[in-house]
């Protein structure tokens, strides 16, 4: 179970970068650090909002969904279970296109590069590689309800 | 299943990630309650008041620009497109500017650079502090106290300093700052920069003269049906 705690820990870095650019973006917290502002550019721009709903919201609500999961899956029964792993490679993956699609609109539509939404799409990346080598030692290794 | 001492790793480390996050929040939050200092607004005279407008009143488009002088991407619009603006569009009778202010209030310094905007209106040159406002961004936009800096941009473009001081130190034009906000807001302008091309909405993104050329032209035949 320790790509659930590696992932567990990943995805609490990544609840708190995605909180910061949320608090932000509601205006509570006043000053982006970022260098030289490609975050505020990134922020402001018109994809940082997808159905009236702030792209860093979403990233919070996804991140707060993986850490659940794999807090979940460390205790009791589901920790003989693949089940948290699966979810986690869902979720994870899904993340992993989104933040690819983000990034792609940063290079291309928008010029300009958000580090903390960068830093945001590295850790869903590692957050998904994790879930991914769980999933291959799970599957290789025999199930506790079919040995003798 | 994770074992007891595997598991309490886990926890003293997901317990670090949380108070180590948790601390630069509030740090973060601690350090955007260091406003610049602005004084009360003092009344003035808002009634109407449409922004500060360069170009000829008989020009057949009218571009308002709702922009924040802290904003990067109005920064990059001032400096890669707007030159170009001017000299093709606007000095040659085509098109007038008018510029409303919108200061966003999730910017520090923001509402210090659009007090010295106006103050430098009233010695009529709010262009020429405007363009270095966006110029020299970089360097007051980051400051914890900028009207330093600020004030040495308003001494390079010749301002009487004492009554820039004056102004500046009054607030006069604090409330007329928070009535442009408001109406920016009530006219449903919701990011900066965005431009009304003789009506016609721009916004989401950082226009190219090309593009501007473009729709001033669309305008200005629309203009003369």
């Amino acid at each position: 179970m320790t790509h659930r705690m590696t992932a567990a820990v990943l995805a609490a870095i990544g609840l708190f970068v995605s909180l910061y650019l949320w608090l932000w973006k509601i205006g509570v917290l006043g000053v982006l650090a970022c260098g030289e502002g490609g975050c505020e550019t990134v922020q402001l721009s018109a994809y940082a909002v997808i159905l009236g709903v702030p792209v860093a919201f979403i990233g919070v609500v996804g991140y707060a969904a993986m850490l659940a999961v794999c807090l979940f899956g460390l205790h009791g029964a589901a920790a003989e279970r693949p089940g948290a792993t699966h979810i986690l490679l869902v979720l994870s993956g899904v993340g992993v296109a989104f933040a690819g699609y983000l990034t792609y609109l940063e290079a291309a539509v928008i010029h300009a590069w958000c580090r903390w939404c960068i830093a945001s799409a590295v850790i869903v990346t590692a957050v998904f590689a994790t879930a991914l080598v769980g999933w291959r030692t799970l599957a290789s290794s025999p199930s506790p309800r079919t040995s003798p | 299943m994770a074992g007891p001492k595997q598991l309490k790793i886990f926890y003293v480390a997901l317990s670090a990630v949380v108070v180590i996050g948790a601390g630069a929040l509030l740090v973060a939050r601690g350090r955007s309650g260091t406003q610049a200092a602005v004084v009360a607004p003092a009344p003035v005279d808002t009634e109407s008041f449409p922004g500060h407008v360069l170009g000829s009143d008989s020009a057949p488009v009218t571009i308002i620009e709702y922009a924040d002088f802290e904003c990067p991407a109005c920064g990059q619009y001032a400096v890669l497109t707007e030159p170009d603006v001017r000299k093709r569009l606007v000095d040659s009778g085509r098109v007038r500017v008018i510029f409303h202010d919108f200061p966003l209030n999730i910017h520090r310094n923001t509402m210090a650079a659009h007090l010295a905007a106006q103050c430098a209106g009233d010695q009529g040159k709010f262009w020429q502090m405007h363009d270095q406002l966006y110029f020299n961004q970089s360097r007051w936009a980051y400051e914890r106290r900028p009207a330093g800096t600020i004030r040495g941009l308003a001494a390079g473009i010749g301002l009487d300093l004492g009554q820039y001081d004056a102004c500046v130190n009054s607030g006069k034009y604090l409330a007329r700052l928070d009535q442009m906000r408001d109406e920016s807001a009530a006219r449903g302008v919701n990011e900066t920069p965005t431009f009304d091309i003789n009506g016609k909405r721009v916004s989401g993104h950082i226009p190219s003269f090309d593009e501007m050329r473009k729709l001033v032209d669309q305008a200005a035949a629309a203009a003369r049906k």
